[in-house]
């Protein structure tokens, strides 16, 4: 195992490396200037040169981008074009909001999803799987903003229960961190939910029709402890895929979401970053988004052979 | 079920005041949170002409003379007197007028701001252009001496917008017009929390205790900048639903912009006023390359002025007539400019039939109009749309390329030809007071390459210009500047496609929001 976690690591470093360079290139291809943005409407051709010459824009790229790797390597993110801050304090600043809902969503998901796919796949076609089918479905189809407002007119406008938006620290004000963490979690939730109930049942139906299940039962097992015990544990493998991935894809920005509750998230920061052509803070955005995956499918490989003892490395 | 929802509530609220009590200090202070118009990225008030920035600049920093309502340049830092030769301007500091940091404000650190200032501004350019000197004279004076007298000198100086001259000291104002300053260090009514600053998401500003206001009343910039509240807060909130929701829900006290659509849901909203703060409001104008076909054509262009109405523009853009105005002053209606000669195709409904005309007469052959249309700004998706079919009737063939608004500045800049990666023609936005002085609009100038972008050359324009230079009495400068209006619906410089105004809303615990081109913090005073 430790053997494996090494050469992952180390298999990492080339993936960052293309994605690096590729990011750079892309970044420099694309139309767009970060010194129209910074100089604003009125400015003229020439005065745009000039800032172009300060910000080292109108350096090769190979420079540009060999001052960037030294400055990587170095640990230094660089400085963001456009606010003249340092890339890693706006990239910190705006990652805590984002982990904090994340772990939120995938918490209340995870609790809530998975006895929902347990129970839909033993009360398989009955009434109760139906339900969770329809919610699922529902939880699925509709967009986030329409379920985001739809929770903000009811518990903030009308009941008067949480704010409307925001984020303060929970370290700062808990009660008020809490308060308006609230709706933005079940607001993603509602998705998380209706995949990994889905998922959960699906999987969960296939290992319910396994000859090792049916051994169990054979061997006069409860039918909780044929679930809990026998089944679910091997159901579990694409169930912790589709956690994993959920996880990631939370991390790396829900910028509809993160809009609607005006939440200073990454993906805000990465929208924000695009339109303005920061380059610095992109690439540092995507390199960060990148390394988020890499490390999540790591940890979720590894998972599985906790959860299913075939699987060895 | 009501028992269950009190109680919850009642359960939150404990905990949100229980938490309250730890956090606040013995004395309550008088906190104002405000959504702008965008979030606060840039901080250098000399680097962007950003609107967020200038807004943050007049919190922070302090201007030697300022514009009223009236248009009338006052002292505001500093007196002035102006030689009877019109040659020497004079400024004398108010006394006890003291940086952020504690030090005194001196004519070194004023002289050095508007040094930094004079590189890139039009007005603080011509003024350099025909500087004999500007150095102290006194502990609290110095003198700005010209060649030649140049009327515009104050006006340019007091310019609320485009780029204002602020004041910064001298170690700041040395910096490099093409670099940002490293500290938000200045003398005006509140004091920028840097600790607090997350560029994008909120500023923060506190009252600045050792601000001396100028004398007079409070009117737009100038007169007393009096502070009634310990702090402010911007906070950006990209989404116009969640800022409003957020106003009726008491969470913030002040929303710069109210998108006209949404305004029938605070109507009648306890607790909620919404008013236009600046009366003068915006323009929406459409710019033609000069240098390719067809628009290098007068005939042509005048052809496609023709093609486009006023009304459907910002019928399209706005919606709600009460907000938008039909208006042929390229200087904006409500300014001291305002004229209206040879704007009468535009603001009646167009004439297709007579752009039919000219366009045949101009012998257009068909070429492509590269017409830009930005997707992402939700201000200038309207215009191109409503344009091109307009333009589509006169017998224009319209190429109409969608694009994000950077690949659009980013593309406007480019000089090649629209059929390799040019263009033909695009809309932008300004707020009036940015186009309502014939040397302060940058659309104006014909230098060709140096010109904004669409580079014309227009020699006779230029010309006009220079005597509204030249010109001391408003009376001439009227009359030039009615001349220069005729002449820009004749030539189309640029298509001028009326005013609009944007609503503002704020909670009832507020009092003192007056109007101004843009919104101003000091004079406001938050109760309960």
């Amino acid at each position: 195992m430790p053997v494996y976690f090494l050469r992952r690591v180390l298999a990492a470093i080339p993936v960052m490396l293309v994605v690096a360079v590729f990011v750079f290139l892309l970044l420099r291809l694309t139309p767009g200037d970060p010194a129209a943005v910074l100089a604003g409407d009125m400015a003229t051709p020439e005065q745009l040169e000039k800032i172009r010459d300060s910000l080292g824009l109108n350096d090769p790229l190979y420079v540009q981008f060999f001052r960037w790797m030294g400055e990587l390597l170095t640990g230094d993110f660089g400085t963001s074009l456009i606010s003249n801050q340092p890339v890693i304090d706006l990239v910190a600043d705006r990652m805590w909001p984002t982990i904090w809902i994340a772990l939120i969503t995938i918490t209340l998901s995870v609790i809530v999803a998975v006895p929902m796919g347990v129970v839909a796949a033993w009360k398989h076609r009955s009434w109760i799987d139906h339900l969770v089918m329809t919610f699922s479905v529902l939880g699925f189809s509709i967009p986030v903003f329409v379920i985001g407002y739809l929770l903000i007119k009811l518990f903030a406008l009308d009941l008067g229960l949480l704010p409307v938006q925001g984020y303060v620290a929970p370290s700062e004000d808990f009660p008020g961190f809490a308060a308006r963490a609230v709706l933005p979690a079940l607001t993603l939730a509602s998705i998380y939910i209706a995949l990994i109930a889905r998922m959960t049942r699906a999987s969960l139906l296939d290992v319910l029709g396994e000859d090792y299940v049916r051994t169990a039962r054979a061997k006069g097992l409860t039918e909780t402890r044929v679930l809990f015990r026998h089944a679910l544990r091997n159901a579990a493998v694409p169930v912790m895929t589709v956690i994993g991935t959920g996880f990631a894809l939370l991390i790396s920005g829900v910028v509809v979401t993160e809009s609607v509750y005006n939440i200073p998230g990454l993906g805000r920061l990465t929208v924000d970053s695009i339109f303005a052509r920061d380059y610095p803070v992109i690439q540092a955005l995507i390199l960060l988004t990148s390394g988020i995956y890499v490390l999540v499918n790591l940890l979720i490989d590894l998972s599985y052979s906790f959860l299913d003892p075939r699987i060895r490395y | 079920m009501t028992a269950i929802w009190s109680g919850l509530r009642s359960g939150i609220a404990a905990a949100t005041a229980l938490t309250m009590t730890t956090v606040l200090p013995a004395f309550a202070e008088t906190t104002i949170t405000a959504v702008m118009h965008s979030g606060l990225r840039v901080l250098d008030p000399v680097i962007t002409t950003a609107h967020i920035t200038r807004d943050n600049a007049f919190m922070i920093f302090d201007t030697l003379v300022a514009q009223d309502a009236d248009f009338v340049v006052q002292p505001q830092m500093a007196n002035f007197e102006v030689s009877e030769d019109g040659l020497t301007y004079t400024f004398t500091l108010r006394d006890g007028l003291k940086w952020h940091d504690g030090g005194e404000v001196t004519p070194a650190d004023c002289i050095a701001s508007i040094k930094r200032w004079m590189q890139r501004d039009g007005g603080g350019q011509m003024i350099n252009a025909r500087m004999e000197s500007l150095e102290a004279t006194g502990d609290k004076s110095f003198a700005l001496t010209l060649k030649e007298p140049f009327p515009y000198t104050l006006e340019a100086m007091a310019k609320p917008s485009g780029l204002a001259l602020f004041m910064m000291p001298e170690r700041l104002a040395n910096t490099p017009a093409n670099e940002p300053i490293p500290e938000m260090i200045g003398s005006g009514p509140f004091k920028f929390v840097q600790d607090e600053f997350q560029p994008g998401v909120k500023v923060v500003y506190e009252k600045n205790e050792d601000y001396v206001p100028a004398p007079g009343p409070q009117s737009w910039f100038a007169g007393a900048k009096d502070v009634k509240v310990d702090r402010v807060e911007w906070v950006t909130m990209p989404d116009a639903q969640t800022s409003l929701n957020a106003l009726m829900n008491g969470e913030i006290d002040f929303l710069e912009q109210v998108p006209v659509d949404l305004l029938p849901l605070l109507e009648g909203m306890p607790g909620i006023e919404s008013k236009v703060l600046a009366p003068l409001g915006g323009v929406s104008i459409g710019r033609m390359n000069f240098l390719y076909p067809p628009f290098d054509n007068p005939k042509i262009r005048k052809a496609a002025e023709m093609a486009l109405s006023q009304e459907d523009v910002l019928t399209a853009l706005i919606g709600n007539p009460d907000y938008f105005k039909v208006c042929g002053a390229i200087f904006g209606c409500g300014t001291p400019f305002e004229f209206t000669d040879g704007s009468e195709s535009i603001t009646s409904g167009g004439d297709i039939e007579g752009a039919k005309a000219l366009l045949e007469e101009a012998g257009y052959d068909g070429t492509p109009v590269v017409l830009m249309q930005p997707t992402d700004v939700v201000t200038l998706t309207a215009q191109p749309i409503v344009a091109a079919q307009a333009l589509r009737e006169a017998g224009f063939t319209v190429d109409m390329q969608p694009m994000d608004w950077q690949t659009l500045v980013t593309r406007r800049a480019s000089q090649a030809a629209p059929s390799d990666g040019g263009w033909n023609l695009f809309f932008t936005n300004w707020i009036v007071p940015e186009v309502s002085n014939p040397l302060g609009n940058i659309m104006l100038p014909g230098r060709g390459d140096a010109a904004w972008f669409g580079w014309p050359t227009d020699e006779e324009i230029n010309g006009m210009l220079d005597d509204f230079a030249n010109a001391s009495e408003l009376g001439d400068q009227k009359a030039i500047a009615q001349k220069i209006q005729a002449h820009v619906m004749e030539n189309v410089n640029y298509i001028h496609l009326g005013q609009y105004f944007n609503p503002s809303a704020w909670s009832d615990k507020l009092s003192g929001v007056e109007e101004a081109p843009f919104p101003v913090f000091w004079g406001l005073e938050k109760n309960g």
